[in-house]
């Protein structure tokens, strides 16, 4: 392996951004190739395919023989609000595989005690995203109900192209939800995007319930994300 | 999908230390598996040329054979494909006692 390679490899999955390692076991040469780099013919064609399913593997392609080895970013959870639906989704998250840490700036909400054993910070989300910025796969849960603290998380989650947001609430609290985020300049198509009220429709009434189908939802979301890439490149083409 | 351990001991940045620290190291890659395998295709073994190593390609049946092999391609330079299969399909050879066949792919870092 080219040395210049496993660097630019391990800069973008510190980064968390996809990438694939493609060697020629022909001749043992590698490069890297990052999500969305031009590749022409076959070769290019199994590439798209390996970033959408994020299964590594063997390719014969015109006589040669290569190694696909992707590296796609493990997915994050963010919820906004340390609340009882938090303390019941962070063990789900968890065994889920999902590394989720909870924002809330109510410290009487976001202590250790009532969360142990998760990543709590208890400042405004806008400050914490900021240092920890969202990105494609990452998914953003506001639970708070308060407009001062999941606005500006639900906005950056939009930009960011976060694969999940959703936002707990009734359709009415959306209703208005919608207008503030309109007027904070996100666009109808970004709106659209988000999931209200939160959550698989599972008939869900407690917190724990509500966590499951959140974290359902979440999982959904995350294992049809190939499928939207797939019409988005159905598209460009 | 990695867990916070896995995160930690990630073989490919600790390949990226070594090599900064002027060690000579090789890669192992799992290329191929079929049946039940006990890592999956894309996993890495990092060795050094004292026989330091992290990560895995197998539940640790094969890693013994792997590292030898990768010292050797760390002197000679030259890319190997190894294979293993079940332990008794051939007396000399080292298998996989959960009856899988794994395909190895053993590089020199630079």
């Amino acid at each position: 392996m080219d040395p210049y390679c496993l660097k630019k490899l391990n800069a973008e999955r510190r980064a968390r951004r996809a990438a694939l390692l493609l060697t020629d076991l022909g001749d043992g040469r590698d490069r890297v190739i990052k999500e969305g780099d031009p590749v022409a013919g076959l070769l290019g064609d199994a590439i798209s395919q390996a970033f959408l399913s994020g299964k590594s593997s063997l390719a014969e392609i015109e006589g040669r023989s290569f190694f696909l080895n992707v590296h796609v970013p493990p997915p994050r959870l963010v919820v906004i609000g340390a609340v009882h639906i938090s303390q019941a989704l962070a063990p789900m998250a968890k065994i889920a595989g999902y590394d989720m840490e909870i924002i809330d700036p109510r410290t009487a909400f976001a202590t250790p005690e009532r969360f142990p054993d998760i990543k709590l910070f208890a400042e405004w989300p806008q400050d914490i995203l900021e240092q920890r910025p969202l990105d494609p796969y990452t998914a953003v849960a506001v639970v708070t109900h308060d407009p001062k603290i999941d606005d500006q998380a639900l906005e950056r989650a939009l930009k960011a192209g976060c694969f999940y947001v959703g936002a707990l609430g009734s359709r009415k609290t959306h209703t208005k939800r919608v207008e503030r985020l309109k007027a904070l300049g996100s666009s109808d198509d970004e709106i659209a995007l988000i999931h209200s009220p939160i959550g698989l429709d599972i008939g869900a009434a407690s917190p724990a319930e509500i966590a499951v189908a959140v974290m359902a939802e979440v999982i959904k979301a995350f294992r049809a994300r190939g499928l939207q890439t797939a019409r988005n490149l159905e598209k460009t083409v | 999908m990695q867990n916070p351990t896995e995160q930690i001991r990630d073989p490919l940045l600790i390949a990226e230390s070594w090599m900064a620290e002027g060690r000579d190291v090789a890669i192992a890659t799992v290329v191929e598996t079929w049946g039940s395998a006990p890592r999956p295709v894309g996993s890495h073994l990092v060795i050094d040329e004292a026989g330091n190593f992290e990560g895995s390609v197998s539940g640790g049946c094969v890693e013994g054979s792997v590292i030898a092999e990768a010292m050797d391609v760390i002197s000679q330079g030259t890319p190997r494909m190894l294979e293993f299969g079940v332990a008794d399909e051939t007396a000399w050879q080292v298998g996989l006692s959960c009856g899988g066949r794994i395909k190895v792919y053993v590089e020199r870092l630079g």
